[in-house]
This record gives C-alpha cells, sequence and structure tokens, in this order.
C-alpha cells in the first residue's frame, strides 16, 4: 500500500463525502440527479485525464482549455457560417486540437523548452486568437449540435459524454499501465536522461503526449460546445486549474514519475460530490473552489504524513 | 606521536535501524595524511560524516582537539549563479553597516585562492569551472574557517593525473602546516603515493590501522575483502582475440572511420573485432566518452563513417543504434544508467522492452535470471534499486544491456565506484561476452583495469587519436605517455609525475611487492 | 547580468521605435503617462514573485492573494472611511504577508510541491474572497478619494510620475539592495542555484522558503490596495483573475529562469514595461483590444525561445555540446 498511498488516501476521502452527503443531504442519493450533474464535470475530466499521462512524464499543460475555446469557436464558426454538419465537426476539433498540441509538444518535446512557460505562452496565444476571431461575442451553433449530453444509453442514466469519458479513462489507464509505451512515460518523468541511454525516445514521447492532450481538449470543445450551444473566447477559462488539481489530487507527482489513471477517476468522482454536496446544500459555485482548494492540500498532507511513516 | 586532533571512539552510527557503522574508533593526527579504505559501503564515507557532525553518532563520542573539521566531497557543493568569492565565504561574508562589503569580500577571496593555489578570479561565476576548482574552492573555505582537520571524501576519483598531483602537492604542504588530513578513498596507488597511516573498514567495521611504511597493497586488499588476495582483474588467458584461436581471420565488426565532432574529437578512426576486447584510454576530458556517445547516437556527428561489419551505417539516435545491437552502459550510474526509485525488474527489462502489452511475469524472470548470474546482492527483483550498493546497481545497469543480447557492447567506467567483488564479476562477465563472439569497447580512467582487460588499446588524446597499442605493447608507462603526450621518462615535467601517480607498479591491484 | 536587460532594452526601443514611426501620437503624454500608470500594479507582484521562481518554486496564488488583501482592505475602507490611507496600505501589504505565509508555511514545512500547494490556496482564497464581500463590489463612491489620487498624482509636475510609480520604484531598489546586497538575497540565489549544496552547507533553507512566499505574499497584498487606487471598484469576481500568469509571463520575459539562480530585478522590471508598453502601443495603432492576449503569447514563447537560442550558442562555443 505504500506505493498507492494517495489512492487509498483519495479513495477514503471519497467514501468520507459520499457517506457524509448522502446522510445530510436530501436527493442526493437520486442517481439520475447525480448523473444529470456530472455533465458539468465531464469536459474538466477528459482533460485530467489527458493531463495525467503528460504529469506522469514530467510536464505539464496549462493551454488545454485555451486549445478548447479556440477549437470551439473555430468548430462554431465553420458550423454558423459554412453549415457543416455536426458528424463532421466532432472528427475535425480532435484534428484542430491534435495541430495544436503539436505545437506545444514541438516546443517542449524537440526544443526542450519549460513545459510550464510554453504552455502559459500558447495559453494566451491561443485565448488570444480566439478571442480575435470571436470577439467578445458568442457563436450560437445550430440546434442539431446541442444536447448530447442528453443522449444516453436505453435504459440506463449514462449519457454520451460520459461513456466517452469511460472509454478515455479505459484507453489511457491500458496505455499508461499495461503498455510498453506506458512504462516509457514514467521512465521520461523519473529521470530522462537515465530514460534517453535507456533508448528511450524522450522528446518523441513527450512531444505524443502533448498531442494526445490536444486531441481531448478538442475534443471537449465539440462536448462543450453541444452542451453549452454558444462558443465564446472564454469558455472554460480556468479549468486547466481544476483538472490539474484532480491530477494531483488523485495522487500523481507534479514532478512526474509517478500517478495512476486510478487516482484521477477517484479524484475527478470525489470534486463531483464535493461540489455536488455543496450545492445542494446551497453553498455557491464560488466559494466551492476554497472546499476543493482545501481538498487538495489536505489530500496531499495526509499523503505525505502517511507515507513518511 | 604528534597531537590528536580529533578522535572518535566507539562510534555506531545506524539509519533505519540498519547499522552501517559499529564501534569504530580513529585518531587524526597533527601533519599526518590518514587513509580510510574499504569497499563500497563498507562505511567509510559515513565515518568521516560523523567526525566532521555532518551525521551524529548513534554511539559513542568524538572529541576534538581545537580546530575546526571540514569535509570537502567527491561532488563540491557549490552554487554555480555565485561567485567565486561568495562560494568561499558562503553565509558570511564581510559586511558593511549591514551590507554585503564586496571589496573586502574580493580581497579576502583572493587572499585564500592564493593559499590553496587556485588561480581563478574572484568575481568570476562558478558556472562552467573544473570539479578540481570547485573543489579548491571549498578547500579554501575550509581553510578561511580555521579548519585543521580536512576530511576529503574520494576527492581524487573525478579528476584527471594532473589534477590529482595538484591537490597532493596541496595536501603535502598542508600536512607540513600541523593539518590532519583524512583522505577517504579505495585507490591504493594515492594511499601509497602520499598517506602515513591507513584505517581500514569492512561492513561497517574497522578492521585494521596499520602505518604504511608496516603495510604493502597485498595486504591491504586481504583486510578489505576478508578473503587472501582476489586478484581484481585476470589477465585472461586466452591472450589474442578469441577467434583467433582456431586461426580463421578476425572479423571486423565495428569499424569508424574519421569520426569528428567539434570541441570534443576530431578524426577518430578505430576498428573493433568480433569476440576482442578493445579499450579506450585516456585522461578525463580527452573524448573518450564523448566517442562512446556519438557511437550510439546521443551526440551527432560533424563527419565521419560507421561501418558494422562491413555495411555503412547511420546512427542518429540511440533507438537506431539499439537496432543495430548495439549497447552502451554509460559511466554515470546514477543519473544515466539507473532509474533508481524503480525496481529491479523494471530496470532489469527497459532496454528491451518489446513494443505493445507488458508482461510483467517474463520480465520478472528475467530480472531473476540476471540477479542470479551476475550475483546481484539484493532481497528480491521487486526491491528498489535505490536501495542496492554501488556495485550491485551497476550489475543491475550491465544486466539491462546484456539482456539486449548486444553484438556491441560499448562500457564506460563499468567498475567506477565499484568494490573489489562486483568488479571481478563484471570483468567476468565481460570476458565471457567477448568468448561469446560480442565486439567490445571498453572505456576506463583505471589503467591496471583498461591494461588486463583489453586485447588491444587506442589512446586519446585532446580529442584526437594518439596511438594503438597491441596487447604486449600495452604498458602503464607507454599508454599514460601517449595519454598525457610525454616521454615515458617518468622524471621528464608534470604530466609525467601523473604517471608515477596512476601508473606505479603499486596499482598493481593485489600483486604482492 | 546584461545579458539579459540589453536585448529586452533593444527590443523595447524597436517597439517603440516602430509604433511612434507609424503613429507619432505615440509619444504623448497621456501614452506615457498610461504606460507608467499600467506597470506598478505588474511590478510589485513580479518582483515577489520573481524571488519565488529564483528559488525554483512558483507561486500561482498570487492573484488570488491580491483579490483577497484587496477586498478586505476594500471592506475596511468602505467602513472605516477615515481609516489612514497608509495604515490601510500596511494593512493590504500585512494581509497579503499573513496570506503568504501560509503558501510558505505549506511548502516549507508541509513539503507540498509549491504549485500544488499554492494551487489550493488560489481556490481558497478566491472563495473567502466571495466570501467576505457576500459577493457584492465595493464601488468607486465607497472608497475615500484619496486612494484614488495616489494612481492620478504625484509630486512632480504634470503628474507624470504618480505616487503609484515611486511606491513600484522604491519596492524595486529594495529589492535590488536585498538581492545584491544582503546574505538573504544571496541565500536564494544559491538556493536556486544548487538546492542540495545549500542543504550541505547548512545554509536554512526552510526559513529561507518560508520567507520567500511571505515577501511575495506582501507584494501581491500592496499590489490589492494599489487595484483598488487604480480601478476604484473592486468586484469579487473580476480583481485579479489570471492575474498570476500576467505575472509569470513579466518574470519570464523578464530573464527569470524557471530553472533557477537566474535573474535580476533591471530584467523583471523591463518585463513589466514592455508588457505595459506592448498595451499601450495596441490601442495607439488602433489595433483592437482583443489582439493584447495573443501578442502577450507570442511575446512569452519569443522570449523562451531567444533564451534557449542564446544558452545554446553560449553551451557551443563553450564546449561544444548540443543538448537533444
Amino acid at each position: 500500500m505504500k506505493n498507492n498511498v494517495a489512492e487509498w488516501v483519495v479513495g477514503g476521502l471519497l467514501l468520507v463525502a459520499f457517506a457524509v452527503s448522502a446522510a445530510l443531504v436530501p436527493g442526493f442519493r437520486d442517481v439520475a440527479y447525480l448523473f444529470d450533474r456530472s455533465t458539468l464535470l465531464t469536459e474538466t475530466g477528459l482533460l485530467a485525464l489527458a493531463l495525467t499521462p503528460l504529469i506522469v512524464a514530467g510536464h505539464i499543460d496549462l493551454s488545454c482549455t485555451a486549445i478548447l475555446a479556440l477549437v470551439g469557436v473555430i468548430a462554431a464558426t465553420l458550423a454558423a457560417r459554412l453549415g457543416v454538419p455536426f458528424g463532421l465537426c466532432l472528427v475535425l476539433c480532435p484534428a484542430l486540437g491534435a495541430g495544436l498540441g503539436a505545437l506545444n509538444g514541438y516546443l517542449v518535446g524537440r526544443r526542450g523548452l519549460p513545459s510550464l512557460v510554453v504552455t502559459i505562452g500558447t495559453m494566451a496565444l491561443f485565448r488570444g486568437a480566439a478571442q480575435i476571431l470571436a470577439g467578445d461575442s458568442s457563436i450560437s451553433v445550430p440546434a442539431a449540435f446541442q444536447g448530447i449530453h442528453h443522449l444516453t444509453l436505453p435504459k440506463t442514466y449514462f449519457h454520451v459524454p460520459m461513456l466517452i469519458y469511460l472509454f478515455l479513462a479505459l484507453a489511457l489507464g491500458t496505455l499508461l499501465h499495461k503498455t510498453a509505451f506506458g512504462r516509457k512515460i514514467y521512465a521520461v518523468g523519473t529521470s530522462p536522461e537515465a530514460a534517453r541511454y535507456s533508448g528511450v525516445p524522450v522528446g518523441s514521447v513527450v512531444f505524443r503526449l502533448f498531442v494526445l492532450s490536444g486531441t481531448v481538449a478538442g475534443l471537449g470543445a465539440a462536448l462543450l460546445l453541444s452542451r453549452l450551444g454558444v462558443a465564446r473566447y472564454d469558455n472554460a477559462r480556468g479549468w486547466e486549474l481544476d483538472a490539474i488539481t484532480a491530477v494531483v489530487l488523485g495522487g500523481t507527482s507534479i514532478f512526474g514519475g509517478r500517478g495512476t489513471i486510478v487516482g484521477t477517476v477517484l479524484a475527478l468522482a470525489l470534486v463531483g460530490i464535493v461540489q455536488t454536496g455543496l450545492g445542494v446544500a446551497g453553498i455557491k459555485a464560488e466559494v466551492q473552489v476554497a472546499a476543493i482548494g482545501a481538498l487538495l492540500i489536505f489530500a496531499i498532507l495526509l499523503g505525505n504524513a502517511l507515507r513518511r511513516r | 606521536m604528534s597531537e590528536v586532533l580529533i578522535r572518535g571512539v566507539g562510534l555506531t552510527k545506524a539509519f533505519g535501524g540498519v547499522p552501517v557503522l559499529q564501534d569504530a574508533s580513529i585518531a587524526l593526527r597533527a601533519g599526518e595524511v590518514h587513509a580510510l579504505c574499504g569497499e563500497n559501503g563498507a562505511g567509510k564515507s559515513t565515518l568521516a560524516k560523523l567526525l566532521a557532525g555532518i551525521h551524529a553518532p548513534t554511539a559513542g563520542t568524538i572529541e576534538s582537539g581545537g580546530g575546526g573539521v571540514a569535509l570537502i566531497p567527491q561532488e563540491p557543493q557549490t552554487f554555480p549563479d555565485l561567485s567565486v568569492a561568495e562560494n568561499l565565504f558562503l553565509g558570511r561574508p564581510p559586511r558593511k553597516f549591514g551590507l554585503i562589503d564586496w571589496k573586502t569580500l574580493h580581497a579576502e577571496a583572493t587572499r585564500w585562492l592564493e593559499i590553496v593555489g587556485a588561480s581563478l578570479d574572484p568575481r568570476a561565476s562558478v558556472r562552467g569551472l573544473s570539479v578540481a576548482d570547485r573543489q579548491l574552492i571549498e578547500l579554501a573555505s575550509a581553510l578561511s574557517q580555521n579548519a585543521r582537520v580536512l576530511l576529503l571524501d574520494e576527492t581524487t576519483a573525478s579528476l584527471t593525473p594532473s589534477e590529482v598531483e595538484r591537490l597532493a602537492g596541496l595536501i603535502l604542504r598542508l600536512k607540513g602546516e600541523g593539518c590532519a588530513i583524512g583522505l577517504v578513498s579505495h585507490r591504493l596507488e594515492e594511499i601509497f603515493a602520499f598517506c602515513d597511516r591507513v584505517t581500514v573498514l569492512r561492513d561497517g567495521l574497522v578492521v585494521g590501522e596499520r602505518a604504511i611504511s608496516e603495510t604493502n597493497p597485498a595486504e591491504l586488499v586481504r583486510l578489505m575483502v576478508g578473503r587472501e588476495s582476489l586478484a581484481a582483474v585476470p589477465r585472461s588467458a586466452s591472450g589474442p582475440p578469441a577467434p583467433g584461436n582456431g586461426g580463421e581471420p578476425a572479423v571486423v565488426r565495428l569499424e569508424a572511420r574519421g569520426l569528428t565532432r567539434r570541441k570534443k574529437f576530431e578524426n577518430i578512426s578505430l576498428t573493433v573485432n568480433a569476440g576482442e576486447i578493445v579499450g579506450l584510454a585516456g585522461l578525463v576530458g580527452a573524448g573518450r566518452t564523448e566517442v562512446a556517445r556519438a557511437l550510439f547516437g546521443l551526440l551527432p556527428l560533424d563527419s565521419g563513417e560507421i561501418f558494422l561489419d562491413g555495411e555503412k551505417v547511420k546512427i542518429n539516435s540511440p533507438k537506431d543504434a539499439m537496432a543495430l545491437k548495439i549497447a552502451l552502459v554509460p559511466e554515470d550510474r546514477q543519473r544515466q544508467g539507473a532509474l533508481l526509485p524503480w525496481s529491479l525488474w523494471q530496470n532489469a527489462s527497459l532496454a528491451g522492452l518489446p513494443p505493445g502489452w507488458l508482461k510483467p511475469g517474463a520480465e520478472k524472470d528475467l530480472a531473476r535470471t540476471w540477479i542470479e548470474r551476475l550475483d546481484v546482492r539484493c532481497q528480491s527483483e521487486g526491491q528498489a534499486l535505490s536501495e542496492l550498493s554501488g556495485g550491485n546497481q551497476q550489475k543491475m545497469v550491465l544486466a539491462k544491456w546484456l539482456a539486449t543480447n548486444p553484438q556491441i557492447l560499448i562500457l564506460d567506467e563499468p567498475t567506477r565506484g565499484v568494490d573489489v567483488g562486483a568488479k571481478a564479476r563484471i570483468h567476468e562477465e565481460i570476458q565471457a561476452r567477448k568468448d561469446s563472439g560480442v565486439a567490445v569497447l571498453v572505456i576506463s580512467s583505471d589503467l591496471p583495469e583498461i591494461l588486463a582487460l583489453s586485447d588491444r588499446l587506442y589512446v586519446l588524446r585532446a580529442g584526437k587519436l594518439a596511438g594503438e597499442f597491441s596487447r604486449a605493447d600495452a604498458t602503464p608507462e607507454t599508454v599514460m605517455a601517449a595519454a598525457a603526450g610525454g616521454s615515458p621518462n617518468p622524471n621528464n615535467g608534470e604530466p609525467n609525475k601523473a604517471v608515477a601517480l596512476s601508473g606505479s607498479p603499486l596499482s598493481g591491484l593485489g600483486e604482492p611487492r | 547580468m546584461t545579458r539579459r536587460e540589453l536585448p529586452l532594452l533593444v527590443a523595447l526601443a524597436l517597439l517603440v521605435g516602430v509604433v511612434g514611426g507609424i503613429q507619432p501620437r505615440f509619444f504623448s503624454l497621456d501614452n506615457l503617462k498610461s504606460i507608467l500608470l499600467w506597470v506598478p500594479l505588474l511590478a510589485v507582484v513580479a518582483l515577489g514573485q520573481m524571488t519565488v521562481i529564483l528559488t525554483r518554486g512558483v507561486d500561482v496564488s498570487v492573484g488570488a492573494i491580491l483579490a483577497l488583501a484587496g477586498m478586505g482592505t476594500a471592506l475596511v475602507l468602505r467602513d472605516h472611511p477615515n481609516l489612514n490611507l497608509f495604515l490601510a496600505a500596511l494593512l493590504s501589504t500585512a494581509l497579503g504577508a499573513v496570506l503568504g505565509a501560509v503558501n510558505g508555511g505549506l511548502v516549507a514545512l508541509g513539503r507540498v510541491p509549491a504549485i500544488v500547494a499554492t494551487l489550493g490556496t488560489l481556490g481558497i482564497y478566491r472563495g473567502l474572497t466571495f466570501l467576505i464581500s457576500g459577493g457584492r463590489q465595493v464601488s468607486e463612491y465607497e472608497l475615500p478619494r484619496g486612494l484614488a489620487s495616489w494612481s492620478n498624482e504625484g509630486p512632480f509636475g504634470q503628474n507624470l510620475f504618480p505616487w503609484v510609480v515611486l511606491l513600484a520604484l522604491v519596492c524595486a531598489g529594495a529589492m535590488q539592495v536585498f538581492l545584491t546586497r544582503t546574505r538573504g538575497g544571496r541565500t536564494l540565489y544559491a538556493l536556486g542555484g544548487n538546492p542540495d549544496a545549500a542543504a550541505w552547507h547548512g545554509l536554512p533553507v526552510r526559513s529561507a522558503t518560508f520567507w520567500n512566499y511571505v515577501l511575495c505574499g506582501a507584494g501581491a497584498g500592496l499590489a490589492g490596495i494599489l487595484y483598488a487606487s487604480r480601478y476604484g471598484t473592486v468586484n469579487p469576481a473580476t480583481i485579479g483573475t489570471g492575474f498570476e500568469l500576467l505575472v509569470i509571463a513579466a518574470v519570464v520575459i523578464g530573464g527569470v529562469s524557471v530553472f533557477g539562480g537566474v535573474g535580476s530585478v533591471p530584467g523583471v522590471l523591463l518585463g513589466c514595461l514592455l508588457l505595459g508598453t506592448i498595451n499601450v502601443a495596441l490601442s495607439v495603432l488602433s489595433i483592437a483590444a482583443t489582439w493584447q492576449l495573443a501578442v502577450y503569447g507570442a511575446v512569452i514563447l519569443l522570449a523562451v525561445l531567444f533564451d534557449d537560442l542564446s544558452a545554446r550558442r553560449l553551451r557551443r562555443t563553450l564546449t561544444g555540446e548540443e543538448t537533444l
């Protein structure tokens, strides 16, 4: 258990949070309600999943939500002006996101620049580009685009964004934990130099992870567009911090080399339950951020204390 | 006997309940150079750290006879972004009105730098200075703080022979001025060249103390290893390259023609036959490591060609090199060779990991095979590599590459910082690979080692090929002369004093004199 | 030292020259004033952030500290309109220092990675800002009139140098003396350049780290009241949002290395000045304000690329080594 302290901590907190919420908050045990609330978190969840391997590799992508916003604005413009159908956008958005992620990947993976600074730069660049394109206005998309989160698997509460999230969690979990490529991601995060001397193509691993992050952000753009019905340049602003919070809460080391998809999934569920519980209890979203922040710090301190014993 | 400056009595130290030093007693005297020697993990560094007050002993006492104690580590603990003078007066710069008085600081620094014989600008940034220069800064800093006991922890390990020579001169001078010097080392040649007394440790115990005049290398090795002379480097009986045994012509496996990399090396041409061990000798900084890195695709070439079995190949990345069955065991085990937090089995499988699904069962089996074969001392294959001793870590790094079944094996300092037992095991394995037809290229600063291992030897000097020696022609004198650029006459200028230090018969480890 | 400042000055001169060439109106007093007024808020926070990045840390909560300290002070001033403004400034700074101390405690004592700790407190401070204000803004008419005059009036003619600019310059001067002439300042460079060696030499690593975050928080706290002075209105939803990224951008453009140990006060000031000049230049050139963010992004990327190229050139001439 020593190696998985963080997962146990977040799992335990999840149980506590669920028990407390279920006991105190009437209506919390309504499964339909919980699933409905979960739509609010799916885009952040997708970003967190894609950020997990990137952070395990010792890097960070602050620009993922800016990619999401820019891709959303482009897709909405295409749909509104040229009548591009939603089905095509579902393919186009991830592709656009991949292209933007490749710029990060080139600067960090190939040129060896620090990812924190590079992605702060591209974050401003991408969101700025979205602002240039959209200005301060909202671009509406045709009705055919909207409501993907209302589509559910027959006779269940599983809506499409949730299914995509679960599929991605499974796919990335497999990639990270069951394949040679995943092992190499950990090697890069543990010691890039030792990894290079062991024949791991460090630059190309990092490049691909940034492309992955961009692709998923593009996919998130399509889902958000469908959910909100409009694209704005400031969509999803600040969500990158929520996503990183979830990843770190789930036990991924910000320095790389350690972390699991299971941890991220548990942490996202925890964040979702805490937010929903607080929301039902009438606490405003602006104040909920304080609870999430405190939770993050508490979980890390608890993990540190348990690990030292 | 002269005044005792520091005395440790019954010193015991345990980390997390595991004793690394037990009931050790030692006295360092003014005007004496006292060596602490032993295999890796014998506890000699721990003893030095206890004396310097860096760790507190679990039991035992330390009596100081006045004057400070300073420990100079192998890797100098300096600050790259501060100036030489600031490093020298770290944390205690002269001040005026509460602000740093730069003028006095530089004047004082200049004075102390002169005392240790370092020609450095006190205003210069420390970034980019050599290890030797940074060690001198630390020594000057220690002296400026009135240190009379100087403990040097493997200080010479990463120095060139001429730098060792300079340091030896300084040590002798400080000894003459009444300092007590403690020298942690496992280089016997050093111990016999400039120490007066030696304390030998084994498995955390002091197993003997001798005056240098009353002992010999064979005895020290026996004390260190606890066995009768473990001839560290068996000169292989087969002599000439193995394929030569059957009278068949040697097969050139690897050929390099005119390899050039700006400021690193120039026009390097060499060949390595199948079933042959070729040495690459030279001083530190002569470009040996860079040639190895270039052959493994880690350093791009400006010009030159590489042939494998007569076919021209391009090696632009380690991936290319590995596809051609080349392996490189790098010189820096901690940073380049090993993923220390990882388990043994994950380390062992990393280089040979086939793409696609992981097979942990097979990986663990592989690790167990190599642990047994190389006699790695560990609890299980699931143990973290960081918990092993240096020698056993090195065996696992070797295992990682041997597991890829290389046809060309490049070893850069394969036994640096490795204890005598592990060294012998690693040498056996290298010989075994050679006998199975692998082309081996060995880089080593350990002259006896490279002479004993190599069937043929190239010498690099300042990035250029300075000579090629057959096994018969390669002697410590000829090789060092080529490496240092002088004649083999040991009374002829500074570089050759280095020959006396590194290549003297004293260094024939384990041969009784 | 001049390795960074010189290129920045050249870039600044080029920018001013080109923009002034296209639109001579750029050289008007008003524009100069708006540039000067834009910088102080950023600079006092950037100076603190710089010392944190210097020691390989980062404080992403500075925007939230600015918000909480600024909101707290604005509320006190609303309820006590006769409070001495200098006391109010001290209060704002002290509030920031306390919030910074929480960060420092988490990083130095709790061993929480800097970015994680400050990410957590970012949320907490934002939530608290909303809580203490009840989600309502403090409007211009609720604040003492003297506060706004800090940003409008100054000791010299034409009010070219408002008090806030002088204040920022004093802070920068103090920081310069601290970093180059005191043991504490040099300890920060030592710590950033080689943390292992700092521990080895028994430098006070933990307390230096702790006070570093206190200092950074104090700067952000001071910026809180400067924000109120400059904008008049303090709104919990908008004050300081995303400001941490602008600050980090200014510091990085100013030549502070995220790998630690490298950076100077003049560089950071020039970084702030460059961003301010771009801001005003865009409006002078009648380029829509929507372009600002993208231009900032491009400048950040250019700055890191420039650093990389010059470092590579230096390394190549020194050793012939090339990374990757």
